[in-house]
C-alpha cells in the first residue's frame, strides 16, 4: 500500500498537524511502511466475525440524570494559555 | 535499605525500626545521586515527600495504618496528580499540573503511600524504549558497567528503570502493548499488566483507551500483589471500569503450583526468537514442572497478525483522543497564531513528537471516508479472532508462557530510525492486550549480562494466580534479586 503525497496534506488537514514541505517525503515512506505491516489484515477470513470493541463486551453504563460535578472554572481557567473574563481566549474567528 | 521490598520496608514501619521520613530521605537522596546516569525521573516532589511521610508517621503513630502507610514509591508521569506537574512525557504537557488527582493516584494517596515523584516514559506512551520523551531518554541501569547505553524498554521505561536501580522500591505503570512488561523484562524487574477495565483509567491520559490498562511494577511479585491491592477495584467514573470485587491478591501467594497446567503457544518459540533467549525461557519453565506444573504445546494462530491489527486500533483511538490537545483549554499553544487553524496546525506540530504525530496521522487515515471499514472494522474482526485464539487456549490450560520480548535490552538509537522496526519489540506482547487478558514479566534469567524476562499469561481476573505462579518461581530462583552494577 503506498500513500501519496496528496493523501498526506489531506490526512495533515484532517488531523490539524501543520505539515512541512521538507517533512513529507519521509512522511511518504513511514507511513506507508506502516500500511504495508498493516495489510496483512486483508489475509484473514473474517466473514461472519463480529467487531470486537471492548474485550469483555461491556456497554456503557448510564448513571442518574444528576449534577455530581462541582464547579471548578477557577482551577480549570488557571492552566489555561489566556482566558478573560471566565472565558478561554483563542485568535478571533468573525471578522 | 534500599535493596528491600514494600513488604519488607512495610514491616519495619510496622515495628518501628525506621520511620517514613528517614526512609523517604534516603531515597530522596539517593535518586538525588543516582539519578543523573538513568534520567527515570521527570519531576521529583521532594517537599511534598517529606510532608507526606510525616503525615504517614503520625497515622502509624495513630495506629491506622495500611501496609503501604508511609512506604514511598513512584508514579508514571500518565497519571494526574493534583498540584504536581503531569507531563506525560510531552512538550505538549510540558507545564500542565492537573487540578484533580486519578483514581490511581488517589487510592496510594488513600493507603497513606509516599509518592516521590514521576516518572519518565515514551511520548503519550507511544513507544518501547523511553527514547521520544520530550524530557530525553531514560537509560537502562543493566549494561551500563559493560559501558553501554541501552534503552530500559518503554513506554514504561522511567518506572523499570527507578525499580531497577533501587531508587524506588515499586512504581505505578500502564500498558497499551506491552509497556508494562517488556520494560519490567528489559530492566530485570517484575511488572503486571491486569484485566482490562481491573484497574481505573480515570485520570490516566489517554492512549488508545479499549487497550490502556494500568498495572504495576516492582522486584517481587509479593510487592506487585501489595500494589494491585490499591489500585484493582470499580470505579464509575471509568466508563469501562468492570464492576467486579478484587480479591486480597497477597492471599494466595503461597498457594503450591502442583497441577498447573502450563501451555507453551507454538507460535512465541519461533524463529524470531533467539536460540540463548528461548534457552532461558525453557530453563524458567522446566523449573515450573519441578514445582509440579505439566507442561503442554498450545496454539495461537492468529497471533501472527497482532500487530498489524493493533497498529489500525491503537493510532486510530489515539488520533480521536489527542485531539483534545488543540492549545485551547490547557497544555501548550503555539506563540502568535495568525487564525483558529493556524493555533491548532501550529500547536500540535510543534507541541507533538515525531513518533506521536506519525500514530495521529496513520489513525486519521485509517478512520478516515473510504478507510473505515477496510483498516479499522476490520482490525476489531481480527481483535476478536485473536481473542477466541485465548479463550480457546484457557479451556486446555491455566497459563500461557512465553518469552516477553524477542531480545534483551538493544544500544540507545538502534531502532529509532525505523519505526516498524521498533514495533516489533512488542511482537509477544501486543495480543494480550487485544485480547484483554491479564500478563507478568518475570525475571528469569540473563543473557550476555542483560536481563530476560518470562511472561505468564492468565485467563481473564486470574491475576491472583499470575501472581501465585510468580511468586512461588521467586521463591526457588533469584534472578528478581540481581542488582544491576
Amino acid at each position: 500500500m503506498t500513500i501519496s503525497r496528496k493523501d498526506i496534506e489531506k490526512v495533515a488537514v484532517l488531523a490539524r498537524i501543520r505539515v512541512d514541505e521538507e517533512q513529507v517525503s519521509a512522511l511518504e515512506k513511514d507511513l506507508g511502511n506502516i500500511l504495508d505491516l498493516v495489510d496483512q489484515l486483508g489475509a484473514a477470513d473474517t466473514a461472519n466475525v463480529e467487531p470486537l470493541a471492548h474485550p469483555l463486551d461491556a456497554v456503557q453504563r448510564l448513571r442518574k440524570d444528576e449534577v455530581t460535578e462541582t464547579n471548578q472554572r477557577e482551577a480549570f481557567q488557571a492552566i489555561a494559555p489566556a482566558t478573560e473574563d471566565g472565558l478561554y481566549l483563542v485568535p478571533r474567528v468573525i471578522e | 535499605m534500599h535493596n528491600k521490598s514494600v513488604a519488607e520496608l512495610s514491616r519495619e514501619l510496622e515495628r518501628g525500626e525506621i520511620s517514613s521520613v528517614e526512609l523517604t530521605q534516603q531515597f530522596l537522596d539517593r535518586i538525588k545521586q543516582e539519578d543523573g546516569r538513568f534520567n527515570s525521573f521527570i519531576t521529583v516532589t521532594q517537599e511534598q515527600a517529606l510532608a507526606d511521610a510525616k503525615a504517614a508517621d503520625e497515622q502509624r503513630a495513630a495506629g491506622d495504618a495500611t501496609p503501604w502507610t508511609g512506604v514511598p514509591f513512584a508514579h508514571k508521569d500518565i497519571f494526574c496528580t493534583n498540584g504536581v506537574r503531569t507531563t506525560c512525557g510531552s512538550k505538549m504537557l510540558a507545564n500542565f499540573v492537573p487540578p484533580y488527582d486519578a483514581t490511581v493516584t488517589e487510592n496510594f494517596r488513600k493507603a497513606g503511600a509516599v509518592c516521590l515523584g514521576k516518572t519518565n516514559m515514551d511520548e503519550f506512551a507511544m513507544g518501547s524504549s523511553t527514547e521520544s520523551s520530550y524530557f530525553g531518554a531514560t537509560t537502562n541501569p543493566w549494561g551500563l558497567s559493560q559501558g553501554d547505553k541501552r534503552v530500559p524498554g518503554g513506554s514504561s521505561g522511567g518506572s523499570a528503570a527507578a525499580v531497577a536501580a533501587r531508587l524506588v522500591p515499586a512504581a505505578t505503570a500502564t500498558d497499551t502493548g506491552g509497556s508494562i512488561r517488556q520494560p519490567a523484562a528489559l530492566c530485570g524487574i517484575t511488572g503486571l499488566k491486569p484485566t482490562y477495565g481491573r484497574v481505573s483509567r480515570y485520570g490516566m491520559i489517554a492512549f488508545a483507551s479499549s487497550l490502556d490498562q494500568g498495572g504495576t511494577m516492582a522486584r517481587t511479585a509479593e510487592d506487585n500483589a501489595l500494589m494491585l491491592n490499591v489500585m484493582a477495584g470499580f470505579d464509575p467514573k471509568d466508563s469501562t471500569s468492570i464492576d467486579r470485587d478484587a480479591p486480597d491478591y497477597t492471599a494466595t501467594l503461597n498457594e503450591p503450583l502442583k497441577g498447573l497446567r502450563i501451555g507453551l503457544p507454538k507460535e512465541y518459540f519461533s524463529d524470531q526468537l533467539s536460540p540463548a533467549m528461548e534457552e532461558q525461557v525453557r530453563n524458567a519453565v522446566k523449573e515450573y514442572e519441578k514445582l509440579g506444573a505439566t507442561v503442554k504445546e498450545v496454539s495461537l494462530p492468529n497471533a501472527k497478525l497482532a500487530i498489524a491489527a493493533y497498529y489500525v486500533i491503537a493510532p486510530a483511538e489515539a488520533s480521536a483522543n489527542l485531539s483534545r490537545f488543540d492549545g485551547a483549554r490547557y497544555g501548550y499553544r503555539c506563540d502568535d497564531p495568525k487564525d483558529l487553524m493556524d493555533m491548532y496546525t501550529r500547536t500540535r506540530a510543534e507541541g507533538f513528537g515525531t513518533e506521536v504525530k506519525r500514530r495521529i496521522l496513520v489513525g486519521t487515515y485509517a478512520l478516515s471516508a473510504g478507510y473505515f471499514d477496510a483498516y479499522y472494522l476490520k482490525a476489531q474482526k481480527v481483535r476478536r479472532l485473536i481473542q477466541q485464539d485465548f479463550i480457546n487456549a484457557f479451556k486446555e490450560v491455566d497459563v500461557l508462557m512465553s518469552p516477553t520480548s524477542p531480545s534483551p535490552a538493544f544500544v540507545q538509537g538502534e531502532k529509532t530510525n525505523d519505526p516498524v522496526t521498533m514495533y516489533l519489540e512488542d511482537i509477544f506482547t501486543i495480543a494480550i492486550n487485544l485480547a484483554g487478558v491479564p500478563a507478568m514479566s518475570v525475571p528469569a534469567g540473563f543473557v550476555d549480562g542483560l536481563p530476560v524476562g518470562l511472561q505468564i499469561i492468565g485467563d481473564y481476573f486470574s491475576e491472583a494466580r499470575l501472581l501465585n505462579a510468580a511468586h512461588q518461581f521467586q521463591q526457588v530462583t533469584d534472578w528478581h534479586q540481581r542488582e544491576p552494577q
